[in-house]
């Protein structure tokens, strides 16, 4: 806001000042606030522990760099049945979400059948719903249907705030490809099905890549329902391991917790930093719709 | 559409009629419109039903009864939500909640709303500042939340060591532990998570606004400022009442920030409604009671989702 109210309400005579005042000053600040924890993160992981916890050395970069962290991480811990858990849980969430929630958001954007717009706000409504107000019973509906302390009653609920999201996304996505290209292919015989397969859906190519991306990445940070409907260490997803395994009873492991985190968060930082562009179009499509 | 050219044979254009007599009745059904719509709808509101719709419910059966984790309990009408009133953690609780909602948003507004306007200026590595500053946000929640449990550490943390190195202070704060302190703590990570979010929202919404009516206010004889408060702001209002909605449901109803710091200590300080319903609920073992104040989070939420319902509603009917 400074940036924007100063630098012509005011005409300065210097205008490098003004710069470094209002661009770079706020800029350092906004970096060092929020990628700085990053960066503690980073170190910490690459401390060995004789540095760690000597408090005669500087916290803020790392002397003698080890790996003796994730190396616990790999061989004391059931680090890599997380990553292969979360892994297989937000690949088939997400699978399903789009199976579900593409047709389902083409449907909404192009047909008008009765209840239509109520089963469209429904949905809306299922999206704003938090899973905070659904985990107790989550878990006896989970029990009835045999999936107790199983890490597919994951697979299962994640689609729950994966699909409203995802047929919320895709039906505003629907609404900006022009109806007369499936009209032209239905006029050359395409049946009404045909014409959303072979051409609304590979024109709506770029939305479902986000919806992907973005269901993938919420089911990889889900907490609640995997802290909940999952208990057994080897079943669970990498929030709930390294938090739970690595900071049991007072004593924290911060050098493999630290280490844990950032590995734990790589894979979702990899995808976005592919889609960086997608994804914030993503992030705002539902908010600038509104 | 598709039914009827079947029945009336060749009326239709030479090559639907031609399809239409070697259509099976299922695939007659599929083309026709409304059939379709149902056929691709129905898979998402079943999934919703069962799994949203009736866990609903399911709580709110449990909210009304005296169950526990090893007795399945009995209808006990209001007793549940009568008894949280008078019980002091639940008020306590229910303040934090309303003063960690308050406290974060404020912090998200004000920071995502100035770090917007700053990154719709031009400056060089820009494209660089944009991807990194949305990391808080797209880093696993309660991941990130580890690396500000490390932050807050009052013998190791990298915060005390500034603060006591600097001279500003002789031993630094007990971030986590002092229960004047802990509630700060914990709203300052969930703003740290969610200033990206508004920030990246409200971008969009200022890039959206079209650069003629920039140079028609400034012809008009409009300065800098002026061309904040009438073109900016209100051009950038529904985008930023959207974010915001969304950042007060999320907040009000966060679990993971709370539970990966402080699990609602020291001393209840740090309890919100999400972590005392975990609490009492599953560690407890008290379910109808749990149920009951994951529910009272309800009346807040509702009154939210209508009124963004209805923003929707008249943004769409104009």
């Amino acid at each position: 806001m400074a940036a924007t109210l100063s630098s012509g309400a005011v005409r300065s005579y210097h205008p490098r000042l003004e710069r470094a005042l209002f661009v770079w000053a706020p800029l350092a600040f906004f970096l060092v606030f929020l990628v700085g924890p990053f960066y503690w993160m980073l170190i910490t992981a690459l401390k060995p522990d004789s540095e760690l916890y000597d408090t005669s050395k500087s916290p803020l970069y790392v002397a003698v760099p080890t790996l003796e962290h994730f190396i616990y991480l790999f061989e004391k811990t059931d680090f890599v049945l997380w990553v292969s858990n979360t892994m297989m849980v937000a690949t088939l969430s997400t699978a399903i979400a789009l199976i579900m929630g593409v047709p389902a958001g083409y449907a909404l954007a192009r047909m008008r059948f009765r209840g239509s717009e109520f089963v469209g706000t429904a949905i809306f409504v299922t999206y704003l719903v938090p899973a905070t107000l659904l985990f107790i019973p989550m878990i006896e509906v989970m029990a009835t249907i045999g999936m107790d302390d199983n890490i597919w009653a994951l697979v299962i609920v994640y689609p729950t705030f994966l699909v409203p999201f995802v047929t919320w996304l895709m039906s505003g996505y629907f609404r900006t490809i022009p109806a007369e290209l499936e009209e032209c292919g239905r006029i050359d015989g395409l049946t009404r099905l045909g014409a959303m397969l072979r051409i609304a859906i590979p024109l709506a190519r770029p939305g479902i890549l986000s919806a992907g991306i973005f269901s993938f990445t919420l089911s990889w940070n889900e907490f609640i329902y995997a802290l909940t409907l999952v208990t057994a260490s080897a079943e669970r997803t990498i929030p709930v391991g390294v938090l739970v395994q690595l900071t049991r009873a007072d004593v924290f492991f911060w050098g493999p917790l630290m280490a844990g985190a950032l590995l734990g968060s790589v894979p979702v930082a990899l995808v976005y930093s592919f889609f960086v562009d997608q994804y914030a179009s993503g992030l705002t499509a539902g908010a600038v719709k509104g | 559409m598709g039914t009827s050219a079947a029945a009336s044979g060749g009326t239709g254009t030479p090559g639907r009629s031609h399809r239409a007599v070697r259509r099976n009745p299922l695939t007659t059904l599929i083309d026709n419109e409304r059939a379709l719509g149902y056929l691709l709808v129905a898979p998402v509101v079943l999934l919703l039903l069962a799994l949203v719709a009736y866990p609903f419910f399911m709580a709110i059966g449990y909210a009304l009864s005296d169950r526990t984790l090893a007795d399945p309990g009995v209808f006990i009408g209001l007793e549940n939500f009568v008894l949280l009133w008078e019980n002091q953690i639940y008020r306590q609780t229910l303040a934090n909640t309303f003063i960690f909602t308050a406290g974060s948003v404020t912090i998200r507004l004000v920071l995502g709303v100035g770090l917007a306007l700053l990154l719709n200026e031009s400056f060089r590595f820009r494209r660089a500042v944009r991807a990194a500053i949305l990391l808080p946000w797209i880093v696993p929640t309660v991941l990130g939340t580890m690396a500000w449990l490390w932050l807050f550490n009052p013998n190791f943390s990298v915060l005390n060591y500034i603060l006591v190195n600097s001279g500003l202070m002789t031993t630094g704060f007990n971030w986590l532990t002092d229960p004047d302190l802990a509630l700060f703590s914990v709203l300052l990570v969930n703003a740290w998570r969610g200033v990206p979010f508004m920030a990246i929202t409200v971008l969009a919404g200022l890039q959206a606004i079209p650069q003629d009516l920039y140079d028609a206010s400034s012809i008009d004889g409009a300065g800098k400022f002026q061309r904040f408060r009438y073109v900016t702001l209100p051009l950038v209002m529904p985008v930023l009442l959207t974010a915001l909605v969304l950042s007060i449901i999320w907040t009000f109803s966060d679990f993971g920030i709370v539970y990966g710091l402080t699990k609602g200590g020291p001393m209840n300080a740090t309890h919100v409604l999400a972590t005392l319903s975990y609490q009492t609920g599953l560690a407890s073992g008290n379910i109808g009671e749990g149920a009951a104040i994951s529910l009272t989070m309800l009346p807040v939420l509702l009154v939210l989702i209508i009124w963004q319902l209805r923003r929707i509603r008249r943004s769409t009917a104009m």
